[in-house]
């Protein structure tokens, strides 16, 4: 598709167009410079130079705790499966995170399909915004290329000075462009720039951590019996922080909820969490990742190796959320490091 | 928020209504049930079903009819926790939800024309009768069958009286093995490995198919091994965690397979060199 040009004075114009017939979705600041997806109405609220949010745009994919079905059992089992939406824009999506929500719809598009998620995805709109330099040293964005935008969104915003160079990635993006009639045509500079902030960045962003994209699977298959999950193990917690606040984890439970009569309730799909104790245990007790070591290398695995036998893809955004939030202070980087140092 | 229905949703049951239940022992009990309009089920022998009560949660059973009954299916469930304890609470005439049939069951195709042995232990007899009623009811498909069965003690033996029928058919060689006995019980005592070396079989004729608890896998199948079967010719069931049945809630993962969509029937090469299949 094409590119436009948003001028900075006019962003202020575009929100408040968003904001008039849908929910818009931004990052905005917390304290100890944190930020968090949510609801906005105008510009100042955003954080336009947010690091990621404490927890993914994931929340309004895969809702926390959503209904499945609605039931009623004054007569027998008697349901109807639903989906709560709503039309919403997200604003402000880092290019890792975006990498994030294409993985989410790569798993649940593929069959059997999840029509809740799939229903839900279309009623979103998705306005990206290019990180110029790194957001903090957690991040690993650069060694798994999701520093660059590489779609999944339907606009595409890069700042540029006076004001942002705007991709346009779908019909929907193409829309909103008209409709809102707040967007000129690129120049031959503008071009320019987006060419000259593409070379810096390049140089700006190098792999955080010295392995080559194509290595990483087989270091995850070489280091199966390492160590390094034991030592891991011996310090995680098994809260589940690092899943919660990971925008490509997606494991669930499912629980029913009645309400007070008890014949009437919901059927809820609720996050779970594969570093919980009891994730994998069956009936008899037999638990196939006891141990909080062999959860963790589950965890790991899921994101750098069997994604790759199964979707072809890394399931790492390289965010670094599961760094910066883990009280035990399990780091990405470091366990790569420690992990290829074993397998030097 | 506007709430939608969905058509088609993976997570929408249909309503099952029981129209027997069986006591087989002190802890399980086997559930006859009939989809509504009379539906068939429509399972390969060795899916599974999740089943459900609403507001107290569902759970993955091993359907143990054969698809060639289609009036109803069978259920054995084993009280082992909340919801299947609630699900023994159930009458003839409640309802229950169902939700699949899923995964991949017994290979049927490659069964067909070969001789076959099944061995299962334990609540593992509950899949594989499914496949021998189908043997039963297309009894001239198969060649030469074995079935052996190992339990804790007499008490705990599943479908007594189905069993005695089994082995007093002669197009059927039918062994059972109890871990431990009083004096008058006339059978075997031992575990089922200590079966396999005396059946009579062509490794290369033979489809073996064991299901049980994973600790008795390592041992049947180095049995099987030295009876010259090749691995090829293997398949077990395995158990694990299970929530959506349909690839995505991650419980049941086993490195990169999702035992409810990839299983939970596996050839032994299939699963052999996957650390945590075979414990
Ligand atoms: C493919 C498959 C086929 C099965 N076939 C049969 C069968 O034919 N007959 C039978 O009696 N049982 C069968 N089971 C086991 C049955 O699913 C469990 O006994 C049941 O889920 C326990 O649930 P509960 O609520 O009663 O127990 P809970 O009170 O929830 O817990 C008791 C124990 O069961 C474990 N458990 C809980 N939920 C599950 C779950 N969804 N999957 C596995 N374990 C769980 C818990 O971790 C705990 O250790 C099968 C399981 C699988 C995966
Ligand atoms: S956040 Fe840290 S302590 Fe908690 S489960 Fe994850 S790795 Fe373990
Ligand atoms: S594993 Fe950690 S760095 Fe990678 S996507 Fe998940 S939270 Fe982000
Ligand atoms: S049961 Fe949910 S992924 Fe297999």
């Amino acid at each position: 598709m094409s590119g436009v040009l948003l001028y900075k004075s006019e962003l202020c114009g575009l929100i408040h167009f968003l904001v008039a017939d849908q929910t818009v979705i931004a990052p905005v600041p917390l304290t100890h410079g944190q930020f968090k997806f949510a609801a906005v109405t105008t510009l100042e609220e955003i954080a336009l130079d947010a690091i990621p949010t404490l927890l993914p745009p994931k929340k309004y994919f895969l809702p926390p705790q959503e209904s499945l079905l609605q039931y009623d059992t004054t007569q027998g089992e008697k349901m109807q499966a639903e989906v709560a939406i709503e039309e919403t824009v997200l604003f402000g999506l880092h290019t890792c995170d975006l990498a994030g929500i294409q993985c989410l719809d790569m798993v649940f598009a593929d069959r059997p399909k999840d029509l809740h998620y799939m229903i839900r995805k279309q009623h979103f709109t998705l306005i990206g915004l290019e990180c110029n330099d790194y957001c903090d040293s957690s991040a690993n964005c650069a060694m798994l290329f999701n520093h660059l935008p590489k779609g999944g969104y339907d606009l595409f915003l890069t700042d540029l000075g006076d004001y942002y160079f705007v991709d346009i990635n779908t019909h929907k993006g193409d829309l909103l462009v008209e409709k809102s009639g707040l967007f000129v045509p690129v120049t031959p500079a503008a071009q320019d720039n987006l060419q000259k902030l593409r070379q810096i960045k390049t140089k700006r962003f190098k792999s955080e951590i010295p392995i080559r994209y194509q290595d990483i699977k087989p270091l995850f298959e070489a280091s199966f019996e390492s160590n390094v999950w034991t030592d891991i193990g011996a310090k995680c917690l098994a809260c589940g922080n690092c899943t919660n606040a990971c925008p490509t984890c997606y494991c669930f439970d499912i629980v029913d909820e009645p309400e007070f009569d008890l014949t009437r309730g919901k059927r809820l799909r609720i996050w779970d969490s594969c570093q919980h104790e009891n994730f994998a245990r069956i009936a008899g007790g037999e638990n196939f990742r006891k141990e909080r070591g062999d959860r963790q290398r589950h965890r790991y695995n899921r994101k750098f190796h069997y994604p790759m036998e199964r979707y072809k893809q890394i399931f790492c955004t390289g965010c670094g959320r599961c760094s910066r939030t883990c009280m035990a202070r399990i780091d990405l980087k470091e366990t790569f490091n420690a992990l290829i140092e074993e397998c030097r | 928020m506007e709430k939608i229905a969905v058509r088609n949703s993976g997570y929408q049951i249909s309503r099952g209504r029981i129209s027997r239940v069986t006591l087989l022992t002190e802890t399980e009990r086997l559930f006859t049930i009939v989809l509504q309009n009379n539906e068939t089920l429509d399972h390969d022998p060795g899916q599974f079903v999740e089943v459900s009560r609403f507001g107290v949660g569902e759970v993955p059973i091993s359907i143990c009819s054969s698809p060639t009954r289609r009036d109803a299916f069978e259920l054995c469930i084993r009280a082992a926790g909340r919801v299947t304890a609630a699900l023994h609470r159930l009458k003839p005439g409640d309802e229950v939800g169902i939700r699949g049939p899923f995964g991949v069951g017994f290979p049927m195709t490659p069964l067909a024309a070969s001789d076959v042995l099944l061995i299962a232990g334990g609540l593992g007899i509950a899949p594989l009768r499914s496949l021998v009623h189908y043997i039963i009811d297309n009894r001239r498909d198969f060649g030469k069958v074995d079935i052996l069965l190992g339990c804790r003690d007499p008490q705990s033996m599943l479908f007594s009286a189905e069993l005695e029928f089994w082995r007093q058919r002669i197009d059927i060689n039918f062994l059972c093995s109890v871990d431990s006995a009083a004096a008058e019980w006339e059978g075997n005592i031992g575990l089922i490995t200590a079966l396999i070396p005396g059946v009579n079989l062509d490794p290369f004729k033979t489809i073996a198919i064991t299901c049980g608890p994973s600790v008795m896998y390592r041992f049947v199948i180095a049995e099987l091994l030295k009876k010259g079967i090749p691995p090829a010719h293997i398949y077990l069931s395995l158990e694990r965690h299970m929530k959506c049945g349909l690839g995505k809630c991650g419980h049941c993962q086993i490195e990169n397979l999702y035992c409810c969509q990839d299983g939970p029937v596996f050839s032994y090469p299939q699963i052999k060199n996957i650390r945590g299949a075979l414990e």
